[in-house]
């Protein structure tokens, strides 16, 4: 893996700011878009713009080709068994709340548990907090090991013969750490409930087969992984999805529309009201054979060996403190920190002067960061265009914001 | 470091986040508002004592970035003892100098100016006008 060949395939990534070469190191909150995706979706328009499943024309039957293949080609990339089981959404929040909609409020009953952990996004919380609200369920929380990792102990403690649902993140945003969804699946079932896979941060960096997991739905976003903003996908398994009810309604997704009643498409296609978003899929496509190219194992070492750089870097940065393991094989490639005296949000701006762009904020994971007792964190996430060079950069700016906030005081 | 850092973290304004003024809380009694930027968790809680249409007494807590503290500390300095409608009209000020629009230059800001430089730092603007903000919420309230 060339990564100066890669990151010649960014064209954003040649620019300066504010006078310094770009360092980007916010890929874990939207990646760039290599060559590929961006000319894919660009001759999409130019070539074949047109609305797919309807009428008969030329430019249409092209379109909706595309558009489907793009959807056989994610369903190989998670080995999902069916194209049947591949629903494109808007990006992970569409597709958990499709499933908390749809799913959970089905077949919840008060007294029934959901289980998710301190660590999830937003995105994997609110939604069955909802759930919660209109069933009666409880929602529960596995609690985190000091170094921010799950126990599967704490997951058998957790999880009883009452939960109907498991939802955790493959990958955390904030801690990076891996979490073994496999396992927790296993536990989810024996116990009848079904597990869901929060994949937004693992889907663009690491292999993901769905039947070995055999986790019940998946859900991630295509623009953290090479593609467009505005595309995502929900894979779910076809004797649920079947089951489910669309929450979304209109056209495209029908089959006969009655005056009083109507009757639903066969899936996928019950769930993609609307016209749908047909050039992200195709970027995502395109998006997906970028990413194949390169290798997911390829992009996963290159990362791995960034976060191990980083770790050691970072940790020789006086007043440094990072959350999440030390131990670089337990983590994904981000890193997330705080410098004593200094808040992230000035340490961002001071970076930004310097060229280098970085995450602050709460990473839209409050309840984590009461748990890592943080206001605020930074956070610099890596990618396959990213560079111990980078890092270099990084941990340079990181000692001026130290001396800055030391000298301006 | 560049120029445009130095503009925007001026001596007065690291002054005021070491060193903040009417840091703490009000006893019971006095009028209480909380604000907080939910794009970055920065909040402020703030209390004061308005009498006879007079900012007697005004405190705050709060976390957050240099940029947000500080203006919080400057702000109650700038409005104790100051009218609710010139507090007021100090915010509206406030408001319009850190959008980088004009605004009316013969008010004393006294150490607020030196937050102008923020506004050429469109990320940080709400950093600056978060106690602004919870000022003026709270005031209108109360005057209500």
């Amino acid at each position: 893996m060339n990564v100066l060949d890669i990151r010649r395939q960014f064209p954003i990534l040649d620019q300066e700011v504010n006078g310094n070469p770009l360092v980007y190191l916010d890929s874990s909150a939207t990646s760039q878009k290599p060559i590929q995706v961006i000319e894919t979706v660009e001759r999409y328009y130019k070539e074949i713009n047109s609305n797919v499943h309807r009428g008969v024309h030329t430019l249409g039957t092209r379109a909706t080709d595309a558009y489907e293949g793009a959807r056989e080609k994610v369903r190989k990339f998670i080995n999902a068994k069916s194209t049947q089981e591949v629903i494109f959404t808007r990006g992970t929040t569409t597709s958990l709340n499709t499933v908390a909609a749809s799913y959970a409020d089905a077949n919840l009953n008060a007294g029934d548990e959901i289980v998710i952990t301190y660590m999830e996004h937003h995105s994997n919380i609110i939604p069955w907090q909802q759930v919660a609200k209109r069933t009666g369920a409880v929602l529960k929380y596995i609690p985190l090991q000091e170094d921010g990792t799950i126990s599967l102990e704490d997951v058998k403690a957790t999880v009883t013969p009452n939960t109907r649902i498991v939802s955790v993140m493959q990958v955390s945003n904030v801690l990076g750490v891996i979490n073994p969804v496999k396992e927790i699946a296993k536990i989810a079932h024996e116990n009848g409930a079904i597990m869901v896979v929060d994949g937004a941060q693992s889907a663009p960096h690491m292999k993901i087969d769905v039947q070995d997991l055999d986790c019940d739905f998946l859900a991630f976003s295509g623009h953290k992984m090479c593609a467009p903003t505005g595309i995502g996908v929900l894979y779910g398994k076809k004797h649920l999805l079947e089951k489910m009810e669309p929450i979304e309604f209109g056209g495209e997704m029908i089959d006969f529309v009655h005056l009083q009643e109507s009757t639903w498409k066969e899936l996928p296609w019950k769930f993609e009201a609307g016209t749908p978003i047909i050039a992200g899929a195709i970027g995502l496509g395109a998006a997906i054979d970028f990413l194949n190219e390169i290798g997911l194992d390829n992009i996963a070492e290159h990362e791995h060996k960034l976060a191990a750089y980083a770790l050691e870097k970072m940790s020789s940065v006086p007043g440094m403190t990072i959350y999440g393991p030390l131990d670089a094989a337990k983590r994904a490639g981000l890193v997330t920190f705080n410098i004593s005296d200094v808040h992230p949000h000035d340490v961002a701006t001071v970076l930004d002067a310097e060229g280098i762009a970085v995450r602050a904020g709460h990473h839209c994971a409050q309840p984590l960061m009461k748990w890592l007792r943080a206001s605020a964190t930074a956070r610099a996430s890596f990618y396959l265009y990213n560079t111990e060079d980078d890092i270099d950069k990084l941990v340079e700016g990181l000692v001026k914001t130290k001396e800055y906030f030391s000298d301006v005081f | 470091m560049s120029s445009n850092l130095d503009a925007l973290y001026r001596q007065v304004i690291m002054d005021h986040y070491k060193k903040p003024r009417n840091r703490g809380l009000l006893e019971d009694g006095s009028h209480t508002i909380n604000m907080n930027n939910p794009t970055c968790g920065d909040r402020i809680q703030l209390t004061f004592k308005v009498e006879d249409g007079i900012v007697k007494d005004v405190r705050f807590e709060g976390e957050g970035c240099s940029i947000s503290m500080s203006s919080a500390s400057m702000m109650t300095q700038a409005i104790k003892g100051k009218k609710v409608e010139e507090a007021i009209r100090l915010s509206k000020i406030f408001s319009d100098m850190i959008q980088g629009k004009d605004y009316d230059e013969d008010v004393d800001l006294g150490d607020i100016e030196a937050l102008q430089g923020v506004s050429k730092f469109p990320a940080r603007i709400k950093c600056a006008t978060l106690a602004w903000k919870a000022m003026e919420k709270g005031l209108t309230e109360e005057e209500q």
